[in-house]
């Protein structure tokens, strides 16, 4: 995966979390959580899942804190 | 034989609205009907057809010709029986020796000015002036013609000054005035109906004629949109479609939907054998009620254009030329490719874009063929282009996407505000039918950076128009709330009755922040604080306040979250759940509506259920006999990326052109290319198919059965009115692939795919050919609670419960303007051309539209040294083209406008990839540019020109 496209990826997820972030706290995290688990096909999750595993640099706290709640693609 | 090509009668005068109703006598019959009807429409009512000249019921009495008229007992002289209203208990006679004589005085005088031509005129079987003349038994014109209109020259050989010669400017119907009666029925359909008002009668008595604006104007150059209301309603040949000129009259019509836009009018394919003499707009459509635009009542030339591909086509690689194969062989071919793309890379690695255009039929088959065949999710429609955001706006704070509105809830309008969509161009007989309401009185509120049509037209001027600097949408609507909340205009007892209170608590708390006032954002947004108050303080208070918003809205990073404004706005003033209000998106292309009910996304099945649900699945698994995918699929933009990233590899793509109607073409085309099997599935050979390894031709909407649903959620059915050109309606092709594939699909009418569809899909669990047949179109939710339709949605409670308020942060698009790219360009769309333009661009209606170009404000053009007509170039960051510039001050400074029709334009060239943040879908509205002088087309339109010459090659035949 090239980092053009983790870039892409990181800036949806902040996109997504920006909206969130408008929420009340525990809101904004489900909220952002099920859009990425209903709307991310499991190969945009796994890219996630490499940033978020490699710390998550770029990426917004909120994306951070959802890590654990995101579902983890099943092994292709 | 007449009533079989018209079925819909004229009743001469339009229906009344009343209530209260009013019985007579009409040639010793009773009749009862609302108070305020003619006595002519009175008479139709119960079969007595008054003879009239000038009265038609798309447009109010006139009462000029003085054919109609009638004897009423105890009353003096012979009345108009178009323009006299019923009275309780009279007594009305319409045919005595006295009327018949003065009715035979009054025809006698018209055809003594009439050239009596009839063996060879085009209306010959068709012209009201020939039925009159046989109905008041007309046998001998006493008069001779001394002066007239219609011939040339005088008795002594000189020019005559009242003669006029044909006016043939318009490509698709001519006026000729020598036929004229001067009725002025077009006159006031051009009025009433359209809301043009290109028309007018000059002159006076015998000096009076009806001209298109100066004196000097023809058709082509007045004001004229060609939406052939005139054309309709002149009695005579006077207006006349000239391929009924060319063709004769039709002997046969078939009642079917437009296919180009989404207010989806019902016409009338009229028809001699199988060749399409005229399409005319169908009384009886509840969407149009008898009103067309251009491009349905026209532009159908493109089904018999040179250009369509009759012969599936096949290829290795994109470099080769195209070599014509039979449908089995094509068929082979896509298979084992696709087959083998997926016993190589996985289930994963292809997918199915559905199409806008396509029925309701043909897209369930498409998602069906990758849910079911290829065994994911990776659907996805146009629509991710358009409306997505609205899919996601309203489905959050409504609890479903659809707009809650029928189309004649605008009669019932107050304020209407009009946001980010300019109707007159995308939507134009809604349109029509907005400004016949705003002329009533209601007023209107145009949210758009340009000065649109519906700001300011005859007899139309908006209240305000809020000019907006492009991507602060999120910020005026948050103001506009802001000031709703703030000044106490919100309708307390709706929200407590239909919403949460508390959370409307918060939302109030969120919008009365300082800086969400208008004055704080008016910097931003470049509107002024007090026309912002103004405007929402009119929508709050003025009455049933609807809204009506386009792709302005939906096609910007926070596209998502002004449609969830547009939501809250609605509800914290009430205006849901009644005639005259709510929040209507206009949707672009037909069945945008039908393609996204089918489940053409990719995280939903058919009826908007996400595939994560077990029971839904398992609905579907039945009937299908396989396991669904229970993930999400890829949405477009993602499938590129893939695409790119070397993971996805193979594409059935059905009549949509992603590779000019996406975004960031350099982008898609490098996706494309990296595919090793795109099958394009088009009527031409579009710019997609330069990428494609396999051609699969389509077929028109007149080619095929099916259904298309509205913009307001109405089915309506599409009827095939001729054979398929290339063998087989689209749905057909499909099927044949996916048997090719290893389906076992058996389908042998379109009526079979519904069933099944009302089978798997609660909302459409009522619908039926059956029902379709005797209702006409239904609105969906249909079923046991409704199984007559919805009209109207969220009457008694939402969808979704409770009505969600959401909070909507204004969060600047990251597409900034700077010293390299100072201005912003925003996209639009034009009336006479449709989406990229494949169908309208092969009809004559390219008279209106020959090129994009790009409109710029006096001021930045004078910096730049530009004058009106100059190539110029336009950049941004993601590329550049050539296009001519048209100086105009529509436009704000700082802002560029340019359309999307033409494939040399590419205007996706330039825009960027950053998209809705919930959807992905494009931001089309805002990109920054740069603007310079040129002197022809770039470079990347030159290598794109040549790639795409070379692309589109066909072999010839072999021996
Ligand atoms: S075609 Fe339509 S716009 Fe043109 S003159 Fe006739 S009614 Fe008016
Ligand atoms: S053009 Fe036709 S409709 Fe118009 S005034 Fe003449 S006859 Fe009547
Ligand atoms: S393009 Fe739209 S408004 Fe025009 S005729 Fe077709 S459906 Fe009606
Ligand atoms: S039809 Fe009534 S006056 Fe012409």
């Amino acid at each position: 995966m090239s980092h053009d496209a983790h870039a892409k990826l990181i800036y949806m997820a902040n996109q997504i979390a920006k909206f969130m972030e408008s929420k009340p706290h525990a809101e904004g995290l489900a909220s952002l959580t099920s859009h990425i688990n209903d709307f991310w096909e499991p190969r945009m999750r796994k890219h996630l899942f490499e940033v978020l595993d490699g710390g998550g640099e770029g990426l917004r706290p909120l994306v951070i804190e959802a890590a654990s709640l995101i579902r983890r693609p099943k092994a292709a | 034989m007449k009533d079989f090509i018209i079925p819909d009668r004229d009743f001469g005068t339009p229906a009344a609205k009343s209530k209260t109703m009013v019985t007579l006598t009409i040639d010793g019959f009773d009749v009862t009907v609302p108070e305020g009807t003619s006595i002519m429409r009175a008479a139709a009512e119960i079969g007595i057809a008054v003879p009239k000249l000038c009265a038609t019921d798309s447009v109010d009495a006139f009462g000029s010709c003085r054919l109609c008229l009638v004897e009423i007992e105890g009353r003096n002289g012979t009345p108009a029986s178009c323009t006299t209203p019923v009275a309780a208990g009279i007594k009305v006679q319409t045919q005595n020796a006295k009327l018949e004589k003065l009715r035979k005085g009054v025809m006698e005088l018209y055809i003594s000015d009439h050239p009596l031509d009839c063996l060879t005129c085009s209306a010959n079987g068709d012209c009201e002036l020939q039925d009159m003349a046989g109905a008041v038994g007309l046998r001998d014109v006493r008069y001779e013609a001394v002066d007239t209109h219609f011939k040339a020259k005088d008795n002594s050989g000189k020019a005559n000054p009242q003669w006029n010669p044909k006016d043939d400017s318009n490509p698709y119907f001519t006026y000729d005035p020598a036929k004229c009666i001067v009725c002025s029925r077009c006159v006031r359909a051009c009025e009433e109906v359209q809301g043009t008002f290109a028309l007018t009668i000059s002159g006076r008595g015998f000096d009076s004629r009806v001209s298109a604006g100066m004196k000097e104007d023809n058709f082509l150059g007045s004001e004229c949109v060609s939406c052939g209301a005139c054309v309709a309603a002149c009695p005579t040949a006077t207006l006349q479609e000239k391929s009924v000129i060319e063709l004769g009259t039709p002997v046969r019509s078939v009642i079917t939907t437009c296919a180009y836009c989404g207010v989806g009018c019902s016409f009338k394919a009229e028809l001699r054998g199988d060749e399409l003499v005229r399409m005319t707009p169908y009384k009886n459509g509840k969407a149009n009620r008898g009103h067309s635009c251009v491009k349905g009542r026209f532009a159908y030339g493109y089904a018999s254009h040179k250009d369509r591909i009759l012969s599936p086509m096949i290829r290795d690689s994109i470099n080769d030329a195209w070599k014509e194969v039979s449908w089995a062989e094509a068929m082979e071919f896509a298979a084992n490719r696709m087959k083998g793309i997926i016993a190589d890379h996985g289930r994963h690695s292809v997918g199915v874009i559905t199409s806008s255009r396509c029925t309701n039929e043909e897209a369930y088959l498409v998602q069906k063929l990758t849910r079911a065949v290829f065994m994911n999710n990776n659907t996805d429609t146009c629509a991710r282009v358009c409306h997505s955001p609205t899919g996601y706006g309203l489905g959050q704070t409504l609890g479903t996407s659809a707009g809650t509105q029928d189309f004649d809830s605008v009669e019932h309008t107050d304020v209407a505000i009009v946001i980010g969509a300019n109707p007159a161009s995308g939507h134009p007989v809604f349109a029509s039918r907005l400004k016949k309401r705003l002329r009533q009185g209601a007023k209107l509120i145009v949210i758009d950076p340009r000065r649109t049509e519906m700001v300011e037209s005859p007899h139309i001027k908006a209240a305000h128009h809020l000019a907006l600097t492009p991507g602060t949408n999120v910020a005026i609507i948050t103001a506009m709330a802001h000031v709703i909340v703030t000044e106490g205009l919100f309708d307390e007892d709706f929200i407590r009755n239909r919403c949460d209170w508390d959370e409307f608590q918060d939302y109030a708390e969120f919008v009365s922040q300082p800086k969400n006032a208008p004055e704080a954002v008016q910097l931003l947004t470049g509107v002024q604080a007090d026309e912002v108050r103004a405007a929402a303080r009119l929508y709050a208070r003025g009455g049933n306040g609807a809204i009506y918003y386009g792709l302005g809205v939906t096609e910007h990073s926070q596209g998502s979250t002004t449609v969830i404004g547009i939501a809250n706005l609605a509800m914290m003033t009430g205006n849901i759940g009644r005639p005259g209000v709510g929040v209507n998106p206009l949707r672009g292309q037909n069945n945008v509506q039908g393609s996204c009910d089918m489940g053409s996304f990719p995280h939903e099945l058919p009826g908007y259920r996400h595939v994560k649900g077990e029971a839904v699945r398992d609905i579907f698994q039945k009937i299908w006999g396989v396991q669904i995918d229970d993930e999400p699929g890829l949405r477009i933009p993602n499938m590129l990326d893939a695409a790119v990233e070397g993971t996805f590899k193979g594409l059935y793509c059905q009549g949509e052109d992603i590779l000019q109607s996406d975004p960031d073409t350099k982008h898609v085309a490098a996706g494309l290319a990296a595919m090793d099997c795109v099958i394009v599935h088009d009527l031409f050979l579009n710019e997609t198919a330069n990428y494609a390894h396999v051609f699969l031709p389509g077929s028109t909407f007149l080619e095929k059965d099916g259904t298309f649903t509205n913009a307001e959620r109405r089915i309506n059915r599409v009827r095939k009115v001729m054979a398929p050109r290339q063998g087989y309606a689209d749905w057909e092709v499909t099927q044949m692939f996916a048997n090719a594939m290893g389906a076992d699909w058996t389908y042998t009418h379109p009526s079979q795919i519904m069933d099944e569809i009302a089978l798997t899909t609660p909302s459409f669990a009522g619908v039926s050919y059956e029902k379709l047949e005797t209702m006409g179109s239904v609105q969906w939710p249909c079923n046991e609670k409704a199984p007559e339709g919805t009209p109207l949605m969220h009457v008694d409670g939402f969808v979704r419960g409770k009505g969600k308020f959401i909070n909507t942060e204004y969060i600047a698009t990251d597409e900034r303007t700077g010293p390299r790219f100072p201005l912003l360009l925003t996209t639009g769309r034009i009336l006479s051309q449709y989406n990229v333009g494949a169908q309208t661009r092969r009809t004559a209606n390219v008279v209106w539209h020959a090129e994009d170009v790009l409109e710029i404000h006096p001021s930045d053009a004078e910096v730049r040294g530009i004058k009106d007509g100059d190539w110029v170039k336009l950049a941004s960051r993601s590329g550049e083209t050539t296009l001519h510039a048209q100086i105009t001050d529509r436009v704000l400074p700082g802002v560029v406008y340019t359309t999307f029709h033409h494939p040399d334009t590419q205007a996706n060239v330039i825009t960027t990839d950053f998209s809705d943040w919930a959807t992905n879908c494009p931001e089309y509205k805002v990109t920054a540019v740069q603007v310079g002088s040129s002197n022809g087309p770039t470079e990347w339109q030159q290598e794109y020109n040549a790639q795409a010459t070379l692309s589109r090659r066909i072999l010839p035949a072999a021996e």
